[in-house]
């Protein structure tokens, strides 16, 4: 769509006085940048391999899936990651929570296989965004490997492997629901429910059109 | 002209329609949401999910409004009758009937498989406040996982709509399932030991708005949102109904009912909704296939299709009167056409017949009472004609040959040594001899199958070209009270089967690609019986063959 001319400001360059005109502040200030970085080195290029990586916190890598209190998976297997996949490397078959088991006895659906293409995935987060349960989460591994792409197909065992050797590691640590599910499968003992979101009294949400609905 | 006036604008209804204020409202597109109420069903007006304000114009031009909200769904509407469905006490009433509704349900739309097409979701969207105020743990009941052989119950998230419990009294007519307890309590349940197993139990899963009742066959088999759905036609029967198609990478999931006033109303039997697993049986044939001496020499189309075609020239040439085809009554109309033609060019004496029919009982008429007796009015009948499309293959064979043979009698041909030469046009799952009879077919000195399913008379073809399922391909099903109906290819056949309307058309050279509407309008040309195939496209709800017919009749062409 072109832009409408209305919507548009012109600024003019302000003009330059004399010693702007010579140009001699600005390649004064430019040999100091220069200099400065002259004596105050300091590299930003990190040594891997022969120094492991300094990754930042939000580094997404290899995927886990997240187990609960009870050491089971806590996927319930909605499918919400690999609707929200963009690379479509996801493939999860879904069964019933065996009914007469009562380890499940609080689950009514879990996965029976979930895979994930490692070498498909670009690794953009959508999946651990999209999971109502917080069961799938990207961890720091980056360093992947493998002799074939079989190889590379991580299936739940596999993905449950990586959360037990992440877990504990300091990058990755258990971060949501201290190992509870999320409402969505947890609702043998629902905890009471406030408003879904903090709803602020300006919301318009919260702005019933009869007074007095509200509060 | 009755008028109504929905949110300020005019509405004419017919002088004898008795509409309530939904379907009065649905004319000018303005959705009353609901849940309870049912088109099919009786009105309980019990969910308040259709609360309207409601007045009456005066003659004089006057509106008087009523002080209450209505239930757009109990309330009838007349000439003068006002709704107004948008203003805020409407919108506050809808915003309050879902946060109660909502009350005890487990919100679990994850793991919930109707997630997707959902009435609480959608609703909840659109009309409702998106947070709720309870404070208190919610009321979790227990599931129930048998309710029938196809139906689990998952009892929290039910909001007590009741159209399951009127379903089975009303259509089914076998009230299996009830309302237990009151109030709070209140849940859905069956008699012990009396589970809903009738033919149409299926129907109370698709009624369910919300998720509580589910298809067992279908419980977390694919979210909803990732199927592709195709306009199709229930083959399991004569009755023809009207059906969705679900699928995703070629894997066919479910059958949906699709509501056709002309064809079956909004309901299928079970033995549709789950009767498709030939579809993707093991025993499909995958790869054409043609063999000499019992062996097989090729397996690639490109090579057989030019030697079936010289194959059955030469048998037309050899002996024309000893040779005949059989369309099965699973092919469509097209398919039909495509066969009937070409042989009828090979050879003009050839004989055509139409494959059996398999007829199972009686046509089983619904509502039923206690006694298991059909009462009248019926609502719902699935009939004993385990076939789609006889009428429509009749048709063309009568008009091509002017008479439709039996298939007993060419088995009674192919037994003397009177039919030398013989194409079948399969489809039917049960297959379309019975294994006794297989050992007639030796006689025969070429025999073509053109089949679903792998079988003893498929063994002992010369040639057998792997079809496609009526999911996997285009055409036309005429049912039993002349109503023609697409359908549509919802999904791949395994293999390299292909859909047989463009093996026929291959076989029989004819130019261009296999189009079902083009051909419906040649067929209409040709066919005088089925002469409202012309309109091309026959939409989604079909064309009836007889009014159609008499109307071309009535204009000169």
């Amino acid at each position: 769509m072109p832009i409408n001319p209305k919507d548009v400001d012109w600024v003019e360059e302000p003009p330059m006085n004399f010693w702007e005109a010579t140009f001699l502040p600005a390649v004064v200030d430019g040999l100091r940048a220069t200099g400065h970085h002259v004596t105050h080195f300091k590299p930003v290029t990190q040594m891997y391999p022969e120094e492991a990586a300094d990754l930042p916190r939000h580094y997404r890598g290899v995927h886990r899936l997240n187990r609960d209190d009870a050491g089971r998976v806590k996927c319930v297997a909605c499918m919400m990651c690999a609707t929200a996949c963009p690379a479509r490397c996801i493939d999860i078959v879904a069964q019933e929570a065996p009914k007469d088991d009562p380890k499940w006895a609080d689950r009514d659906k879990l996965p029976n296989s979930f895979v994930i293409d490692e070498l498909k995935c670009i690794y953009c987060g959508m999946c651990e965004e999209a999971c109502p349960v917080d069961a799938i989460e990207l961890t720091h591994i980056y360093d992947l490997t493998g002799m074939s792409r079989q190889e590379m197909l991580f299936d739940k065992e596999k993905l449950l492997s990586v959360f037990d050797q992440t877990k504990d590691s300091g990058l990755d640590p258990i971060r949501t629901h201290k190992g509870r599910l999320g409402p969505a499968s947890d609702f043998q003992q629902l905890p009471t429910l406030g408003p879904a979101t903090t709803v602020v009294g300006d919301d318009r949400s919260a702005k019933a059109a009869s007074p007095g609905v509200i509060k | 002209m009755p008028t109504v006036i929905v949110n300020n604008k005019p509405v004419e209804i017919g002088a004898s329609e008795r509409l309530n204020c939904i379907q009065a409202a649905e004319r000018v597109g303005v959705e009353i949401p609901h849940y309870c109420y049912h088109h099919d069903l009786s009105v309980v007006a019990s969910c308040r999910m259709c609360l309207v304000e409601m007045g009456d114009k005066k003659p004089d031009g006057t509106i008087a409004m009523q002080p209450k909200l209505f239930p757009g769904c109990q309330t009838p509407v007349k000439d003068g009758t006002v709704i107004v469905t948008d203003s805020k006490k409407v919108k506050d009433a809808q915003k309050a009937t879902l946060e109660y509704l909502l009350l005890n349900h487990p919100l679990d739309c994850p793991v919930c498989d109707q997630a997707g097409e959902c009435g609480l979701q959608d609703y909840s969207y659109e009309y409702g406040r998106g947070y709720s105020r309870l404070q208190e743990p919610k009321n979790i009941k227990p599931d129930k996982d048998y309710i029938g052989d196809q139906i689990t119950l998952f009892t929290d998230r039910c909001i007590m709509c009741t159209r399951c419990v009127r379903f089975t009294r009303e259509i089914s007519g076998t009230a299996e399932l009830q309302v237990v307890s009151r109030g709070t309590h209140e849940e859905i349940d069956i008699f012990p030991g009396d589970p809903c197993n009738n033919k149409l139990a299926g129907n109370v899963v698709d009624l369910c708005p919300v998720g509580a009742l589910c298809s067992k066959d279908f419980l977390y088999e694919q979210r909803v949102w990732w199927l592709k759905s195709k306009n199709s036609v229930c083959p399991g029967c004569s009755t023809g109904c009207s059906i969705n198609v679900d699928q995703n990478n070629d894997v066919l999931y479910r059958l949906k009912p699709r509501e056709n006033p002309q064809a079956q109303g909004a309901f299928m039997c079970d033995e549709g909704r789950f009767g498709w697993k030939y579809v993707h049986a093991d025993n499909r044939l995958t790869l054409p296939e043609q063999r000499a001496n019992g062996q097989i020499i090729s397996k690639n189309w490109d090579a057989i299709l030019p030697a079936v075609r010289n194959a059955l020239k030469e048998a037309a040439l050899r002996a024309p009167n000893k040779f005949a085809a059989v369309i099965s009554p699973w092919a469509t109309v097209e398919e039909a056409y495509l066969l009937a033609t070409y042989v009828r060019k090979l050879s003009p004496t050839a004989k055509l017949a139409i494959g059996p029919i398999r007829t199972v009982g009686e046509d089983d008429l619904y509502p039923k009472d206690v006694h298991g007796k059909p009462v009248t009015p019926t609502k719902f009948t699935i009939h004993a004609e385990k076939c789609p499309n006889r009428r429509g293959v009749e048709a063309v064979l009568k008009q091509i040959q002017g008479s439709v043979i039996e298939f007993s009698s060419v088995l009674n041909q192919v037994s003397k040594g009177e039919i030398e030469a013989l194409y079948v046009l399969g489809g039917d799952p049960e297959g379309w001899i019975a294994d006794a009879d297989v050992i007639k077919l030796d006689k025969l000195k070429l025999l073509v199958v053109q089949d679903l399913l792998a079988s003893a008379a498929s063994a002992k073809a010369q040639f057998v070209l792997p079809g496609g399922a009526w999911a996997e391909k285009d055409g036309t099903f005429v049912n039993f009270k002349g109503l023609a109906q697409a359908i549509h290819r919802g999904l791949r056949g395994p293999g390299e089967a292909r859909p047989d309307g463009r093996i026929l058309m291959e076989l029989s050279e004819k130019p261009g690609m296999f189009q079902a509407p083009a051909l419906r309008k040649e067929i209409a040309k040709a066919v005088p019986a089925l002469a409202a195939l012309s309109v091309g496209d026959l939409g989604e709800l079909g064309v009836p063959l007889e009014t159609a017919a008499a109307k071309s009749e009535l204009q000169p062409a």
